[in-house]
Order: C-alpha cells, then sequence, then structure tokens
C-alpha cells in the first residue's frame, strides 16, 4: 500500500514534468514541493531523502531519485 | 514472444512520427520505447517547429502523443530494449524487462542521451551532488561552490546560471572553450569563476554527497582539488545505439550509418532521428526523418509480400 507521495521539483526542471505527468496518468496522489521557494522541503529532501537532484519522490521508505518509469512502476506496483 | 510487421524503437519526435505514418499504412506496428518524448523532454521551449511560435518541449511531445493514440498502435513505454538479433527471417529485440519481440522491420529512433565522464566516484554520486541537468538541479546549489565540466554551449549556459546563485563556479574544460563567443563574453568577468582550461577530471570525491573532484592539466600533468558540493556535466551527448551495434553499422561517434532512404547496412533494419549520421539534429528534421523511414520499411514490407 502506497501512502503518502511526496514529490520535490524545481519549476525549471522537464523531468520534473514528466513525473508529475506519469502520477497523474496514474491516477496517483501526491503532494508537490517546489523547493527554490521552500526551504524547508530543500532541506528535508536533502537531509531526509539524502538527495541532491530532482525530480525526489518519497513515499514509504523509498527514495526515487530522477524520473526512472520502470524504477516507479516497480515501486508503486503498476 | 510478441510478433510484428514492425517495431518502432524509441518514441521521440523520430519514433513518434514514424508510429503514425506506419499506423496509416496500417502496418501491425508497435512502439516500443523507454520514455515518451526523447530529448525534447529537457528543452524548455522550443520556438523553430514549424506551425508554434513558441511550444514548451514536454507539451509538444504531448500533443505528438495524443496523435499517435489516435490510432489503433500497440505501445510499450517503459521497457529498454537492450540487443537487435537477426533470425532466419526477422528480427529479435529483447528488453530490459526480458521479452523478447519478433519482427519483419526495424525502426531504429532511439535519440541520444547525455554523455558521461566515466571517472570513479561519478556514479555512486549521481543525485548527490553529480547533475546532467543543470537546469533542473541549479537551484539547490545556491550558495554553495560548484564545478561545471565542459566547453561548449551547455557548459557555458550552466555556467551563466550557476555564478548569479553559486558562491563560486569552477568551469573545466578538456579542450578551448568552444561555445559561442556571446556566452563566453557573457560569463567572462564573473568574480566567482575560475576557469581551467585543457584540464581532465580524473576523480569525485565524497561519502554521501560530493565533496571535491580531482583535474589535472593536460600538458602541465599538474593535480588539484576542488571543494565543491555539485559537479554539473555538460559535456555533449552520445548516440543509444549500443544494442544495435553487433549487427548494424556505426559511425565513429557511434551514430547508426544510413543513406537516403533510411536504409541501414541491414535489410529491414531503418533508422531515423539523432541517433544516426544525419548531421542536423533537429526535432522538425527528426520527424521528417520518422516519417521517411516508415514509408520505405512499409516498401520493403510490401516487396518481401506481407
Amino acid at each position: 500500500m502506497v501512502r503518502q507521495v511526496k514529490l520535490y521539483t524545481t519549476p525549471t526542471c522537464p523531468y520534473c514534468k514528466m513525473a508529475k505527468k506519469f502520477l497523474d496518468d496514474h491516477g496517483i496522489k501526491y503532494k508537490e514541493f517546489n523547493i527554490v521557494e521552500d526551504k524547508a522541503a530543500r532541506d528535508e529532501m536533502k537531509n531526509k531523502c539524502k538527495s541532491l537532484a530532482v525530480p525526489t519522490i518519497c513515499f514509504n521508505d523509498e527514495v526515487i531519485i530522477g524520473f526512472n518509469e520502470v524504477e516507479l512502476r516497480k515501486k508503486l506496483g503498476l | 514472444m510478441h510478433s510484428q510487421e514492425l517495431i518502432i524503437v524509441g518514441a521521440g519526435p523520430a519514433g513518434m512520427t514514424a508510429a503514425v505514418y506506419a499506423a496509416r499504412k496500417k502496418l501491425n506496428a508497435l512502439l516500443l520505447s523507454y520514455n515518451i518524448g526523447g530529448q525534447v523532454l529537457w528543452t524548455s521551449g522550443v520556438e523553430n517547429y514549424m506551425g508554434y511560435q513558441f511550444i514548451e518541449g514536454v507539451e509538444l511531445m504531448r500533443k505528438f502523443e495524443e496523435q499517435v493514440k489516435e490510432f489503433p498502435l500497440e505501445m510499450r513505454i517503459g521497457e529498454r530494449v537492450t540487443a537487435l538479433s537477426r533470425n532466419e527471417n526477422s528480427f529479435i529485440l529483447t528488453t530490459d524487462a526480458r521479452e523478447n519481440y519478433e519482427s519483419q522491420a526495424i525502426i531504429i529512433a532511439t535519440g541520444k542521451r547525455p554523455r558521461q565522464l566515466n571517472v570513479p566516484g561519478e556514479e555512486k554520486l549521481q543525485g548527490r551532488g553529480v547533475t546532467y541537468c543543470a537546469v533542473c538541479d541549479g537551484p539547490l546549489f545556491a550558495g554553495e561552490s560548484v564545478a561545471v565540466i565542459g566547453g561548449g554551449n551547455s557548459a557555458l549556459e550552466a555556467v551563466d546560471d550557476m555564478i548569479k546563485i553559486a558562491q563560486h563556479v569552477y568551469l573545466v574544460s578538456l579542450t578551448p572553450l568552444t561555445a559561442d563567443p556571446v556566452l563566453v563574453d557573457r560569463v567572462r568577468k564573473a568574480r566567482n569563476l575560475t576557469t581551467f582550461l585543457e584540464h581532465e577530471v580524473t576523480e569525485i570525491q565524497g561519502r554521501d554527497r560530493v565533496e571535491e573532484i580531482r583535474i589535472r592539466g593536460l600538458r602541465s600533468k599538474q593535480e588539484r582539488e576542488l571543494s565543491v558540493s555539485g559537479v554539473f556535466v555538460e559535456i555533449g551527448l552520445i548516440p543509444n545505439s549500443d544494442p544495435f551495434k553487433g549487427l548494424v553499422q556505426l559511425n565513429h561517434l557511434g551514430e547508426i550509418e544510413i543513406n537516403c532512404a533510411n536504409e541501414t547496412n541491414i535489410p529491414g533494419v531503418f533508422a531515423a532521428g539523432d541517433v544516426t549520421n544525419v548531421p542536423e539534429k533537429q526535432i522538425v528534421v527528426a520527424a521528417g526523418e520518422g516519417a521517411k523511414a516508415a514509408l520505405q520499411a512499409h516498401r520493403y514490407l510490401r516487396r518481401l509480400g506481407i
């Protein structure tokens, strides 16, 4: 069971748009954080998810760095 | 085993245009790709695709996808082709999902991907300071020191973005700068930029994230370490031709060699777009090449009597 999905993005990142489209297309609800404006979210992504790249997608204990459709399908059970 | 008349590998502008043309010829075709949109997705704005004065890359590819989906064409998205082999009368494509696909003809339209440095530490620290998308990840390094690797337009554009927000920017290029002079002029006077020309990166170091890089002068052989938290790799693109190189002929750049009819050296295997030796790497050219390849594949299949 996938719990709350967090999606960390920057406005200029095309891969973030791909990730959003992928999640939308598959009807997966998520909360998006723009890390350029939201410093707390940026720190959370850096420190908790140990990621320095966007998009970063976090749910349950999983962290997916970058838009990787194969990995997303596998981990989201699609 | 899935069996088709035609498989189009790759769903960028070339592959998706080929798919529409194949579908209109009512070929039993499959569009097989890792993603939809290819390199255009990395492009923030497109101003030279006819019919649109300006359109975002993602939006343009969404329109391509909608047009493909108007037709009853099978699509398999999310699988990467790992090998192409030849049977007696057909071709077999193998993917990373361990599926095999058989087809009478193939169109390869797999595009290009960012070139990697291939130095120790690079792979381990991807997404942890090593990035190939400066426009995506740049804002994460505000107030920190970063290195931009490369000397072409993409590298200088990354430098131009980063000198505005980073504490210090190191530009490391294997060659003298090849970027457009207007870009070089734009960053030349930045106080927080240090440039190392004719230097190579030998290692990226860090435990959980990038901490420093080692560089070496090509002539002086002098090594030095630069403390950075981000490494922006902007050293060009390489064709996604590895799975096909055992069968089709490549040029010295690794691009698939085709003639003006999009034919490779193997009858029945066609190629289109940026993965080929066609010198113009443009969306509009790739789309046109995709159309040509599909029409040629159709002719080939009719000649076979299929």
